[in-house]
């Protein structure tokens, strides 16, 4: 049995566009935190030239990632920005000579084992490229336990409207992807590797199976057009039948999961030695002239992706990072393109106005769409009365706030943002709970 | 490019379907009954839905008012709920009690529990109830039907059930005629067909699932069956269709489970197969909604899905 969903429009007018490449930017915006983990630390300062592929930040600690220009240029300063997310982060403002030359220390790197694979990643700058944004070579140290994984999941669900990126990678770079696989055969040991698709895309299936026809342990996997597909514990489950556990990870299950558009990039990071520097997106919107498929260096302001896909038709009204989905909205336009943005989405006053929320009728819309099988109607009166045990009984932790329940709700209650607040009463119900019983002993 | 920009939390797109068009989608499918009442009962139907419409939003426009809460009456909620109770009142009703019952269902049964969405009972069963115990004489005198007379004399008769608990099946109109809906009883619940027509288009259009009809109207057939009554004649009499597809499924009054529909839909058919067979009154499916109503809590608890966790090592 699948896991539930819902039906969304796809509005994947990108999907058969090839990504173009776009002017250079003047300037770019470069934040060190595109990664979950610590911020990473600058190596470079004001006034030193910088070339493509070129360190400006090291990892600081063992979760996080470094960071490398895009561009070639002088570093303008070393400032602070504050993230979309509303937190403060380092950043570094480099301005461009539009010659694009290239670093020498961009060097195939020297990979034999998996220790020197993995290290070859980490060096890479290359995170979960999907979305979440989580440092890829974590991912890939499991070497205390060789058996640890029998199976690798290639996400190119892409569930999300809009966002063809994706699609594009197993279109345009098919023999990066199976590249990729074959570096993930070498090292990792795994033998199986299933590539979910979504069924919305047939000509980026029909590639895929060409090329998995040819080789051994690849299968792809069609997957219903169903939203959110492409969400980790959907898709594990809807491609493996296997079930990631609460607060676990896909390793628990033996399972290592893998964006498509990462895994490409690292079979030509050890091929190039050319850093995680540059980004396919998809900028759309009913608010963007001409929707179309770039690349961009990472750091670009919004502002300028807008202008390279014609300017706005329409003023916008609301921006995101991402889809419609879970896509984050942007306070303002000159807010860079990260490591881990895969879409730029503008949408006009008509289709960002907020819809009016009525009160809650009961129908029930919300539990039976919820594909964790989660009851947000519940979880939102435990929320208001403040009742962290219900909220536990109710496993709101395990929300994956993909979005189902808002988008069904006919009331249009704000139903993800209050599961955001009740996990995170429950985060801290639970940490006092804990301190409760250690100060006990 | 220097304008403020929304900021919002995901998601940022929304089903078109709102509670309004919900309404709007009941409204439609009542739409098949009224007709039905108007053909077989003639023109004062159409009088006693206008007035219990038109009072259902008077009552809960004033009450918002007095209460100064917001203004509801957009949401399309109490055109339905007068139009259901219309049809759950007998043509003859005087308007003055059709107006009480009204006010009963918007005011007492909805709005003071809450408003949308927090009435634990159905407002139109409840308030035909309240009509029933209060004026058993008028809201029992049921006009025999005469099909395509818009102006008939009143001449009452008994309905079908009324003749089944005597005893008098001879009597009993044919299975077509109860189908089509020329019998007597209420308003908008002699006719299955207006009514399955109704139904059907509530469920192609998803504003309700098959759990509670299909348990509902089964459990009377299995029931009937096992009890050797007459299944056909007791599918389509009575307020059962009405109810299955109308009144059992509404939203705040019963569980939203999927099995919790299910067991909704088969206690009322007991309950309602209990007071037929072996109560004091004909008619057992209001006392079955709101019987049902009150275990809504208890129903939803016990079927709530299983979130998935996975194995989780403590």
């Amino acid at each position: 049995m699948k896991l539930k969903g819902i039906h969304v429009p796809h509005k994947k007018h990108t999907a058969d566009m090839p990504p173009v490449r776009i002017p250079v930017p003047k300037l770019v915006t470069v934040p060190m935190s595109m990664h979950i983990g610590r911020p990473a630390k600058p190596v470079v300062k004001r006034g030193d030239t910088v070339k493509v592929g070129q360190l400006i930040a090291e990892a600081d600690g063992y979760i996080s990632s470094p960071v490398h220009a895009g561009v070639s240029g002088k570093v303008q300063k070393i400032d602070e920005m504050v993230t979309s997310m509303g937190a403060k982060v380092p950043c570094i403002v480099i301005e461009t000579d539009g010659l694009q030359e290239v670093s020498e220390t961009v060097q195939p790197p020297d990979v034999h084992d998996l220790q020197s694979f993995v290290d070859a990643v980490r060096q890479s700058g290359s995170v979960g490229l999907g979305g979440a944004g989580f440092p890829t070579f974590v991912k890939f140290s499991f070497n205390k336990d060789e058996n640890a994984a029998d199976a690798v999941v290639i996400n190119a669900a892409e569930c999300e409207p809009y966002i063809t990126s994706d699609t594009r990678t197993l279109l345009d770079r098919t023999d990066d992807v199976f590249a990729g696989i074959a570096l993930l055969k070498k090292y990792l040991k795994v033998k199986r590797y299933v590539i979910g698709i979504e069924a919305n895309k047939p000509a980026a299936i029909q590639k895929a199976q060409e090329l998995a026809a040819k080789t051994d342990g690849v299968e792809v996997h069609v997957l219903p057009a169903v939203y959110p597909q492409g969400g980790e514990k959907v898709l594990v489950y809807n491609t493996l039948g296997r079930l990631i556990p609460k607060g676990g990870l896909p390793l628990d299950v033996g399972v290592v999961v893998i964006n498509v558009t990462t895994l490409a990039f690292i079979a030509k990071y050890v091929e190039t030695g050319m850093p995680l520097v540059e980004k396919c997106i998809t900028v759309d919107g009913s608010a963007v002239r001409e929707p179309k498929n770039i690349i961009v260096p990472i750091g670009t302001s919004i502002a300028d992706v807008l202008e390279s896909a014609g300017g706005c038709k329409a003023a916008p009204a609301k921006v995101l990072y991402g889809g419609p989905m879970m896509g984050i909205a942007v306070p303002d336009l000159s807010a860079p393109i990260l490591k881990n943005t895969n879409a730029i989405i503008a949408m006009d006053a008509r289709e960002a106005a907020p819809p009016k929320t009525t009160a809650c009728i009961n129908c029930g819309a919300c539990l039976t769409h919820c594909p964790l099988r989660l009851d947000p109607r519940e979880i939102a009166r435990a929320y208001k009365k403040n009742a962290p045990e219900d909220l536990q009984t109710l496993c709101v932790d395990l929300c994956m706030e993909c979005g189902c329940c808002s988008y069904v709700c006919p009331a249009k209650r704000h139903l993800v943002q209050t599961n955001k607040l009740a996990k995170a009463v429950l985060r801290e119900y639970n940490a006092a709970q804990k301190a409760k019983k250690e100060g006990a002993k | 490019m220097n304008n403020k920009l929304i900021s919002a939390v995901s998601p940022h797109f929304h089903r078109p379907r709102t509670t309004r068009t919900i309404m709007l989608d009941v409204i439609i499918a009542l739409m098949p009954a009224v007709i039905a009442a108007i053909i077989f009962f003639g023109w004062r139907s159409l009088l006693v839905c206008a007035d219990c419409v038109a009072v259902c939003i008077l009552a809960e426009w004033g009450f918002e008012k007095i209460c100064k809460k917001e203004n509801t009456i957009g949401d399309l909620s109490a055109v339905v709920t007068g139009l259901i109770l219309a049809l759950n009142l007998p043509v003859d009703v005087p308007l003055w009690q059709a107006s009480l019952g009204s006010i009963i269902a918007i005011v007492v049964v909805k709005q003071l529990f809450g408003g949308i969405g927090q009435n634990f009972a159905n407002p139109a069963a409840t308030a035909r109830i309240i009509l029933m115990t209060a004026f058993s004489g008028t809201m029992t005198r049921w006009a025999v039907p005469q099909a395509f007379n818009l102006f008939p004399d009143t001449t009452t008769g008994a309905t079908p059930l009324a003749l089944m608990t005597k005893g008098e099946t001879a009597n009993l109109p044919s299975y077509l005629d109860m189908f089509l809906g020329n019998t007597g009883g209420c308003l908008g619940e002699t006719s299955a067909l207006a009514l399955i027509l109704g139904g059907l288009y509530l469920l192609f259009r998803g504003v309700i699932t098959w759990h509670t009809p299909v348990a509902f109207i089964g459990t009377v057939a299995l029931m009937s069956l096992v009890c050797g009554q007459d299944v056909p004649a007791q599918l389509l009499s009575g307020g059962l269709m009405i109810a299955a597809f109308f009144m059992a499924t509404d939203y705040a009054s019963s569980p939203a489970t999927p099995w919790g529909k299910i067991i909704f839909g088969v206690g009322c058919g007991l309950i309602t197969i209990l007071i037929r067979f072996w109560g004091n009154f004909p008619e057992g499916v209001s006392f079955s909604l709101l019987i049902m109503n009150i275990l809504t809590p208890y129903i939803e608890k016990l079927t709530r899905a299983k979130p998935l966790v996975g194995e989780v090592d403590e």
